[in-house]
């Protein structure tokens, strides 16, 4: 847990010393005033936190600093802190596996956002814990996807069901819950292919990956995750909605953490929907993949 | 694109136009909105912050106070100056005139490298240039293989070299471009982070050991404030020549274009607007300006309109339009040209208000797909003179087309409606449009 900590914590650091790290600085020894509650709007916009989460944050924080009574800066961080902790700790829930047949994954997301590197880094993830995982790739449009994704299988050792290039990619999915079910697997990951969510035609095609695969196995076994590009900016909400509409979303995967983006976004995202952050991604490495924390996230962000 | 931005705009200059006069602080609580909604849109924040004052300065002055017009003359300062901000002009591709030019692109993970250096090719083939995309991703898995396959697609040579670092294979890539006479050669480096400073100084190596004619880092425009950083980061290090935005076919508001353009001066020279090897435009600062403040992009819908319609042809349209003789199979024609001038929804979107209006409404393009089979299940007799088409053959019509007699009615209803207006417009008679005479209606 606290290698955890450290690993997220270090990846943040390119994070904390640019941003929040001036957040430190910025309110160590001052009193709370307009010109610091000012700053700090500005340091949370920059962080793509947007404009609403901002403002709501920002007048919380100047309440809770009158009926708390607080008005030294390290107090103020600590409220900060735990206001973002709070509002990402909303919706959270455990990873269960029901045991009534296989649970199936179905990993969603815009182009580029990293659904491919993630689906690898999961599957060695859930390995690791025990689970029997199986791979599907569905991503049959984008040149070598499918190739991309047979090294990953190989890196973490778990069976792929594949097809060729411009096959449907709902056959594959069908095929591949079968065997999943067939064979016994705890988590069925479908990688499939990058589609902006304005594409009214490419959601179909996921919303019929869905329906084929609850053919096979119950609803309830069915989740969809989506991938987003940490870089992104208030976007995301946008893709939240429309492929929430889709095919569901019952968490998100936040990729690319380990740059200097602070994916900010996701506090947005959980003021305004009603889905939890689940892993993050901190690199293209096979055990770069972390599950999401709050608080640690919060304590990462804020402690210098 | 950059749809949602018109709106917020739309709303805070509908405000203003309906005052009279301008008080300081109506334009102040403008500017305010103004800097929500460019906020709102993932400008940077340093940048809006600018772009506010220096709005703020030219609109508070007496000009605008006493101008007849406030809200006009306030919407022509934000015009002005968001494209003076996104460039004043549209900057064209270094020429492909050497043998061979050398163009290099570079970008973050998932920024959509590979699919611009097909494009790129395609466009060299299309000017009868020889191009070869060169793999100079050597650490993705299959990488490589993505970009065979892609070479194959759109029939290019592709450049590899098995165990070879990404600068040797470039430089070997140019020198076998020139041996074998290539004219354009396409560098796709691998995705990195602009603070991995191992793979950023290996970006170094590949421009000092192959001299590029266009360094060109290919940007997300989902991207949010982290813009800035990797820009100039990108920038500071390799010296860009220019920047191409990806993704621009889906509904971010695009900021991110202001805020590169801003920190970098880079020109955006491309904006890729799809996953068709086609689906890339030069990019127009005055057009994206115009597009922010709900100005509409005519001049980029004209232009798409003259590069798919066939002259001759609109001439002969032209023709029996004047004899008003329009039939099924014009009509089957037209749908076709609409049809390669790309999306609907992207085409409508071009459109000065028809953005707004459209908003939240999925075109549904499968409409069209039914009208082009209900013509296709007609008799050639029938197209020419849809008059004869009785009972009987509506019948016939909706089984071998897969529809209902409903659906092959409704068709007729529509395109009797369009005959009668055509008729009226070519006899300047025109007095708005029939409800219900675009075929996707249906």
């Amino acid at each position: 847990m606290f290698s955890k900590i450290k690993k997220l914590r270090e990846s943040l650091t390119k994070t904390r010393d640019s941003v929040f790290g001036k957040i430190t600085r910025l309110f160590s020894g001052r009193k709370i005033n307009d010109d610091l509650l000012d700053e700090l709007e500005e340091t949370l916009l920059r962080s793509d936190i947007g404009v609403a989460a901002t403002e709501r944050i920002i007048e919380n924080l100047r309440e809770h600093s009158v009926r708390e009574k607080v008005s030294e800066g390290d107090d103020v961080i600590r409220l900060l802190q735990k206001d973002i902790a709070d509002i990402l700790g909303k919706n959270r829930h455990e990873f269960t596996f029901n045991g009534n047949g296989p649970q199936v994954w179905l990993i969603t997301g815009v182009n580029g956002s990293g659904k491919t590197t993630t689906v690898g880094k999961l599957a060695n993830h859930f390995k690791s814990e025990g689970r029997k995982v199986m791979i599907a790739a569905c991503d049959t449009f984008r040149a070598a996807a499918v190739e991309q994704l047979v090294i990953w299988s190989e890196r973490s050792g778990v069976d792929i069901i594949r097809a060729q290039t411009g096959a449907d990619p709902a056959a594959i999915a069908f095929d591949a819950v079968t065997a999943a079910k067939s064979r016994g697997v705890d988590l069925l990951l479908i990688d499939t292919a990058g589609r902006l969510h304005t594409k009214a035609n490419l959601m179909a095609e996921l919303e019929k990956i869905r329906r084929v695969t609850e053919k096979v196995v119950p609803a309830e076994n069915i989740l969809a995750k989506l991938v987003i590009d940490g870089t992104t900016g208030q976007n995301a909400v946008s893709q939240v909605k429309v492929f929430m509409d889709a095919v569901g979303c019952d968490g998100l995967i936040i990729t690319k953490l380990d740059g200097t983006a602070k994916g900010g976004v996701i506090v947005a995202i959980a003021e305004e929907l009603s889905v939890p952050v689940e892993f993050i991604g901190l690199g293209e490495g096979l055990e770069d993949i972390q599950v999401f924390d709050p608080a640690d996230y919060a304590e990462a962000l804020f402690n210098a | 694109m950059f749809g949602e931005l018109v709106d917020k705009f739309d709303d805070i200059f509908k405000k203003l136009r309906g005052a009279g006069k301008l008080s300081e602080k109506n334009i102040r609580d403008a500017l305010r909105e103004v800097r929500r909604a460019l906020l709102e849109a993932d400008v940077n924040y340093k940048v809006v912050k600018n772009f506010i004052k220096s709005v703020e300065q030219d609109a508070v002055g007496e000009k605008v106070l006493k101008s007849i017009e406030p809200g006009q003359q306030i919407v022509k300062i934000v015009h002005d100056k968001l494209i003076e901000l996104l460039g004043t002009k549209a900057e064209p591709l270094a020429p492909i005139d050497k043998s061979p030019t050398v163009y290099m692109l570079c970008g973050l993970q998932g920024s959509g490298k590979t699919t611009l250096s097909g494009k790129l090719a395609l466009q060299a083939k299309r000017k009868n240039k020889k191009p070869l995309l060169v793999a100079a991703d050597t650490y993705r898995p299959a990488a490589v293989k993505q970009l065979q396959v892609l070479g194959k697609q759109i029939d290019t040579d592709v450049f590899s070299l098995d165990g070879k670092k990404p600068p040797e294979i470039c430089l070997q890539a140019k020198k076998y471009a020139e041996k074998n006479f290539f004219d354009l050669v396409i560098l796709d480096t691998a995705g990195r982070l602009h603070i991995d400073d191992a793979l950023m100084a290996e970006l170094d190596e590949i421009k000092a050991k192959v001299g590029p004619d266009e360094i060109l880092l290919v940007a997300d425009s989902m991207t949010g404030q982290d813009a800035v950083n990797l820009a100039e980061q990108f920038h500071n290090r390799l010296a860009l020549t220019g920047v191409v935005l990806s993704k621009l076919d889906g509904d971010a508001r695009g900021g991110a274009a202001i805020s590169i353009r801003a920190v970098t001066g880079c020109p955006i020279k491309l904006v890729s607007i799809g996953e068709k090897p086609s689906d890339l435009e030069a990019f127009h600062p005055d057009r994206m300006a115009s597009r922010i403040l709900g100005m509409g992009d005519v001049v980029t819908l004209v232009e798409k309109a003259q590069a798919v319609v066939d002259e001759k042809q609109a001439e002969e349209l032209a023709e029996r339009l004047r004899k008003n003789a329009f039939t099924f199979d014009d009509f089957y024609d037209q749908m076709q040209q609409l049809k390669k001038m790309g999306p609907l929804d992207s085409l409508l979107g071009m459109i000065p208000g028809v953005g707004k209006a459209l908003k939240g409404v999925q075109i549904d393009e499968r409409g069209l797909v039914r009208v082009e089979a209900i013509i296709q299940s007609m008799t050639p007799e029938e197209r020419q003179n849809p008059l004869i088409i009785d009972g009987s053959r509506k019948r016939r019509i909706a089984a071998g087309s897969g529809n209902s007699v409903q659906h092959v009615n409704n068709l007729l209803k529509q395109f009797f409606a369009m005959r009668k207006m055509i008729k009226n417009v070519s006899k300047f008679k025109f007095k708005g449009m029939p409800k219900g005479s675009f075929p996707f209606q249906m």
